[in-house]
C-alpha cells in the first residue's frame, strides 16, 4: 500500500536542518489582567488616589525603576529582569476598544478591527503565508486540549497538544489506524470528505512525530507543581527536544476580577510568575534562550479607578510582557502609562497591539506583517 | 438517485437526519409528500420556558460578596439549563424543521447576554418565526432586549447615537456589506434612537429620546423610524440575495452558486419575505438533489450531537456533558464567537476537534469516560477568578444510555452492515470502511463504527 508523503515526517526530517531555529511563545491570560497592579506604577501619586484600597504599597512593590515595579507575586521574576531577559511595553491596544471579554479577545486573536469580523486568526495566517517553514500543522502547537481561534488559518490550522502520549493513543486506536492507512482515494480529493481524511492523517502523522521527537528529551529545570507551570515545561521539552515547531500557545485563566481583586490576581500572577521565572532559567540551562521569545497579554487592562467591591472593572489599554536572551530593547520599552489623560476612565493607548505582532512577523517569524495583517503595521526596536 | 436516498437526503438537510424506525414510512413517500410531512410537523409553535425569571440582576448590584456569588451561580444554572432545554428539544422533537431554522436564525442573528430570560426570548423569537416573515422576524429580534442590549441600542439617544445596532443590521442581519454608505449607517442610526427596554424585559419606544429629524436613507428622505429603515432594506433585492446565499450555505452546499441563489432571492423576494415558499422551493429543485449537493456539508458540532442523540435515542443522566461537548467541539448554544456568529464548513474542523469528533460518538453510545475539558469561554472568567475554580479536570463517565433494544427492532430483518452504514451516512460507504464492517462483530459494533469515521461528519 502506497503511504501518502504527509505520513512520512521522519524522512522528511533527516534532510531538514535539525539546528537551532526561534520559538515564539505565546501566553494568553484570559479574563482581562489588571495591569496596573501587574506593573505598579507606584513612583504615581493618582495611582494611590484612584485604587484606595487595592493598590500595591510602595513597600511592597518590587522596583524596577523609579515609576515602576513587580507586583509582589512577581518577585520571582525580578531576577530574570536584572538580566536583561524580560521587556515591558506599556499601553498596548487598539482604537476604539471594546470592553466585553469575548470580543476583545476575538480582536486580539484575529488581529483585526473593532468592528470588523474575522475567522482566521493571525497565527493562522502566518501559517497560509506559505512561509518556508510553514507546512505541517505542527508548526504551531497549542499545549491545551483544544484549539484556539488564533490558531486557525484558512488553509493550515496549527494542533493542539495537551499531552503528546494521550494524542498519540488517541490517533492509534486500530479502527482510526485502518482508515488512515487504507483510504486513499478520498485524500486526492478536493472536497470535504477529503478535507477530513487529510486532516486526519496529518493528525496521525503529527502525533507521532511529536511524541517520538519529544519523548527523546526529559526537562531537567525545576517546575512549580501547577497546572500552568507543567504546560510551560511541556513547552520546554517540545523545544528542547528539537520539535520543528515555531509558535508555542498557551493560557492562563481567572483574571476578571471584579470582586475583592487582590487575593484573587495576587494567587494568578504568583502561579504566572514562578512558572515563567522557571521556564526562562531553564532555557537559559539549555541554551535556548537565545533562540526563544516570549510574549504575554490579555484581552484588555482595567479601568483605573477601583470599583466598590475592592476590585476593578473592564478597561482599555494593557502591558505586554516579553521575554527572551536576544532583547534589542531590555526593561521597561516606553513610558508609564499616562493616568491624567484618561479616556473616559480609561487609559489610552500608545502602542497598537498589532505593531507588536508586525515586529514578531517580521523580526523573529521571518514573513512580511502585511500578508498576515492584512495592512503594514510599524516595526518596534525591541528585537 | 434512489427514492430513499433522496428523502434521507432531505431529511438531512431540513432535519437533523432520518431514523430507521422513519424508513418504511419514508420509502413509500415522494418529496412533495414527504416535504408536506415535514411542514405538518412543524406547524405549531411551542416555545421554550425552562427560564422563568431573571437571577436577580438589581439585587445583586445592591448586594454584597455572598449575594454576588449566588447571583453568579444562579445565573450559570439558568445558562445551562436552557442550554439543555434546547438541546433536548432538537433532540426529541417532531418539529425537526423548526428547529432546524431556529438553529439557522440562531446564527443569522447572533447574540449574546448572561441574562437567561432575555436569550431564551430571542430563541423563542427566532423559533416563532422560524418559517414566518422575515420582515416580522427582522422587527421582532430589533425589538428583543437581548439584542438591544447586545448591539447598544439602548445608549442609542438623540444627540449621542450609537451605530452599533444600525450598521450589523445592515451588514450581518439584512443586507451585506458593500450595499450601504457610512452616511447610510450614520442616518439609520439616528431612526433607531430610543428603542429600548424596560426593567420587566419588553420593549420600549422611548419617545424622549427618539431623534425626529429628517434623515436620508438609501436614497429616501423623510421622517424615517426604525420600521421605515427596515422597509428599505427589505425593499433592495439584495436582502434577499444576502439571505437566500447564507441559507443557501446552510441548506445545500457551503459553496455558493450564483444561479441558484439568484432563483431563491426570486422566489423570497416574489413572496414578500416570506421564509416558507422559499424552503419550499430550496427542497423541492432539481439542484438540491444533485449528487454534487449530497453528504458534503460538514455537521455543526450541535447538528453532530443532536443526530446521534435522534437516530439512536440516547438518554443522559447528566444533561450537562452536552454543554462539555459543545466547548471541545467548538459550539456552545447560545455563545457565539461574535455578532456574526460561527463561521461553519471546514471551520469545524482541525486535528483536535476531529480527533474528538470521531471519538465522542462511541464514548457516549459506550457509556465512555471523558478526559477533556475544553476551554472556558472568556464570560466564564468572573466565575473562575470567583470561584478559585481553575479547570482542574477530573474524568467523568458519560452516563447515558443509547436504546439498542428500540434501535435494533426497528433495522429491517436482514439488512447487511453494509446498508446499515449506507443508510446512517450520507457520504457512499468506501471500501476500506466496507471492509472494517466486514469484521464487524455484530450489527451493534458496525454502526459504532459507521458513526466513527470522517463519513458521519458530514451531512
Amino acid at each position: 500500500m502506497m503511504i501518502p508523503a504527509f505520513l512520512k515526517p521522519f524522512e522528511a526530517m533527516a534532510s531538514a536542518e535539525l539546528g537551532g531555529h526561534k520559538n515564539l511563545v505565546i501566553i494568553q491570560l484570559s479574563g482581562g489582567n489588571d495591569g496596573l497592579n501587574t506593573i505598579v506604577p507606584y513612583g504615581n501619586d493618582i495611582y494611590y488616589q484612584k485604587r484606595t484600597t487595592i493598590a500595591v504599597g510602595k513597600n511592597d512593590v518590587v522596583k524596577l525603576d523609579d515609576m515602576q515595579g513587580l507586583n509582589p507575586n512577581l518577585s520571582a521574576l525580578k531576577e530574570i529582569y536584572d538580566q536583561g531577559w524580560m521587556g515591558i511595553i506599556n499601553s498596548v491596544g487598539y482604537p476604539n476598544p471594546d470592553r466585553s471579554h469575548f470580543r476583545s479577545m476575538d480582536i486580539w486573536q484575529t488581529a483585526s478591527e473593532s468592528n470588523q469580523f474575522l475567522t482566521t486568526g493571525w497565527i493562522g495566517r502566518y501559517l497560509d503565508s506559505n512561509c518556508a517553514v510553514c507546512k505541517n500543522p505542527y508548526t504551531a502547537i497549542e499545549v491545551d486540549d483544544t484549539l484556539s481561534l488564533a490558531m486557525k488559518g484558512a488553509k493550515m490550522k496549527g494542533i493542539a497538544v495537551e499531552d503528546p502520549d494521550k494524542l498519540f493513543q488517541t490517533t492509534r486506536e486500530p479502527f482510526f489506524k485502518e482508515l488512515v492507512h487504507n483510504h486513499n482515494d478520498a485524500n486526492l480529493n478536493e472536497d470535504n470528505l477529503g478535507y477530513l481524511y487529510k486532516t486526519m492523517a496529518e493528525t496521525y502523522s503529527s502525533a507521532e512525530y511529536i511524541q517520538q521527537t519529544s519523548k527523546t528529551y526529559t526537562v531537567k529545570g525545576d517546575y512549580p507543581a501547577t497546572p500552568f507551570a507543567n504546560q510551560l515545561k511541556t513547552v520546554s521539552k517540545f523545544i528542547n527536544s528539537g520539535l520543528e515547531t515555531h509558535v508555542y500557545y498557551v493560557s492562563l485563566s481567572g483574571f476578571d476580577t471584579h470582586v475583592a481583586q487582590q487575593p484573587q490576581q495576587g494567587r494568578q500572577l504568583k502561579i504566572y510568575g514562578d512558572a515563567v521565572a522557571a521556564f526562562i532559567k531553564d532555557l537559559k540551562q539549555t541554551g535556548k534562550l537565545d533562540d526563544t521569545l516570549v510574549m504575554t497579554f490579555s484581552e484588555f487592562g482595567r479601568r483605573v479607578e477601583q470599583n466598590a467591591s475592592n476590585g476593578t472593572d473592564h478597561g482599555t489599554a494593557n502591558n505586554i510582557l516579553l521575554f527572551g536572551g536576544k532583547l534589542k530593547k531590555a526593561g521597561i520599552y516606553n513610558d508609564a502609562p499616562d493616568l491624567v489623560q484618561l479616556d473616559n476612565g480609561d487609559l489610552k493607548y500608545t502602542v497598537d497591539f498589532r505593531d507588536v505582532y508586525a515586529t514578531l512577523l517580521d523580526k523573529w517569524l521571518d514573513v512580511s506583517n502585511s500578508v498576515v495583517l492584512g495592512k503594514e503595521f510599524g516595526r518596534m526596536k525591541f528585537i | 438517485m434512489d427514492n430513499l436516498r433522496q428523502i434521507k437526503h432531505l431529511y438531512a438537510r431540513a432535519g437533523f437526519g432520518l431514523r430507521f424506525d422513519e424508513i418504511n414510512a419514508a420509502r413509500n413517500l415522494d418529496i412533495s409528500q414527504a416535504l408536506t410531512g415535514l411542514f405538518k410537523s412543524s406547524e405549531n409553535y411551542q416555545p421554550l420556558d425552562i427560564i422563568t425569571g431573571d437571577a436577580g440582576y438589581t439585587t445583586m448590584l445592591r448586594g454584597d460578596k455572598a449575594e454576588r456569588k449566588q447571583f453568579m451561580q444562579l445565573q450559570r444554572r439558568q445558562e445551562r439549563s436552557l442550554n439543555e432545554a434546547w438541546m433536548e428539544r432538537m433532540s426529541n422533537t417532531d418539529a425537526v424543521l423548526r428547529e432546524k431554522m431556529t438553529l439557522f436564525w440562531h446564527n443569522h442573528f447572533a447574540c449574546r447576554t448572561r441574562q437567561a430570560q432575555f436569550a431564551q426570548q430571542l430563541n423563542n423569537i427566532q423559533r416563532e418565526h422560524a418559517l414566518g416573515n422575515f420582515r416580522e422576524l427582522v422587527l421582532e429580534v430589533s425589538r428583543s432586549p437581548a439584542m438591544l442590549q447586545f448591539l447598544n441600542n439602548q445608549q442609542n439617544r438623540k444627540g449621542h447615537p450609537n451605530e452599533n445596532f444600525a450598521r450589523e443590521l445592515m451588514e450581518l442581519f439584512t443586507i451585506g456589506r458593500g450595499n450601504y454608505t457610512e452616511q447610510d449607517v450614520k442616518e439609520s442610526a439616528r431612526a433607531f434612537t430610543g428603542w429600548g427596554f424596560n426593567k420587566d424585559g419588553k420593549f420600549a419606544m422611548r419617545s424622549f429620546l427618539h431623534d425626529d429629524g429628517e434623515k436620508r436613507f438609501l436614497g429616501k428622505t423623510g421622517n424615517l423610524t426604525g420600521e421605515d429603515i427596515i422597509d428599505r432594506l427589505l425593499g433592495q433585492k439584495q436582502t434577499a440575495v444576502f439571505i437566500s446565499t447564507k441559507l443557501y450555505k446552510y441548506l445545500v452546499n457551503e459553496t455558493p452558486d450564483a444561479g441558484h441563489i439568484a432563483a431563491m432571492a426570486d422566489v423570497f423576494y416574489r413572496n414578500n419575505y416570506e421564509i416558507k415558499p422559499l424552503l419550499q422551493f430550496v427542497f423541492t429543485a432539481p439542484w438540491f438533489y444533485g449528487e454534487q449537493n449530497v453528504g458534503n456539508i460538514v455537521k455543526s458540532p450541535v447538528e453532530l450531537l443532536v443526530g446521534l442523540n435522534r437516530q439512536f435515542y440516547v438518554n443522559y443522566q447528566r444533561p450537562e456533558i452536552m454543554l462539555q461537548f459543545q466547548k471541545v467541539l467548538g459550539q456552545v448554544l447560545f455563545y457565539p464567537p461574535n455578532v456574526a456568529g460561527w463561521p461553519g464548513g471546514r471551520n469545524w474542523i482541525d486535528s483536535s476537534s476531529l480527533m474528538y469528533r470521531l471519538k465522542i460518538p462511541s464514548i457516549i453510545l459506550n457509556g465512555g469516560v471523558i478526559d477533556f475539558k475544553g476551554k472556558a469561554d472568556p464570560e466564564e472568567e468572573a466565575y473562575i477568578a470567583a470561584s478559585h475554580n481553575q479547570q482542574q479536570f477530573v474524568n467523568a463517565r458519560i452516563q447515558a444510555q443509547a436504546d439498542w433494544d428500540k434501535l435494533l427492532k426497528s433495522i429491517p430483518p436482514g439488512t447487511s452492515k453494509n446498508n446499515i452504514a449506507a443508510f446512517i451516512l450520507q457520504p457512499p460507504v468506501s471500501k476500506v470502511l466496507a471492509t472494517e464492517l466486514g469484521r464487524a462483530a455484530d450489527i451493534k459494533t458496525a454502526l459504532i463504527q459507521s458513526v466513527s469515521t470522517p463519513e458521519y461528519q458530514l451531512c
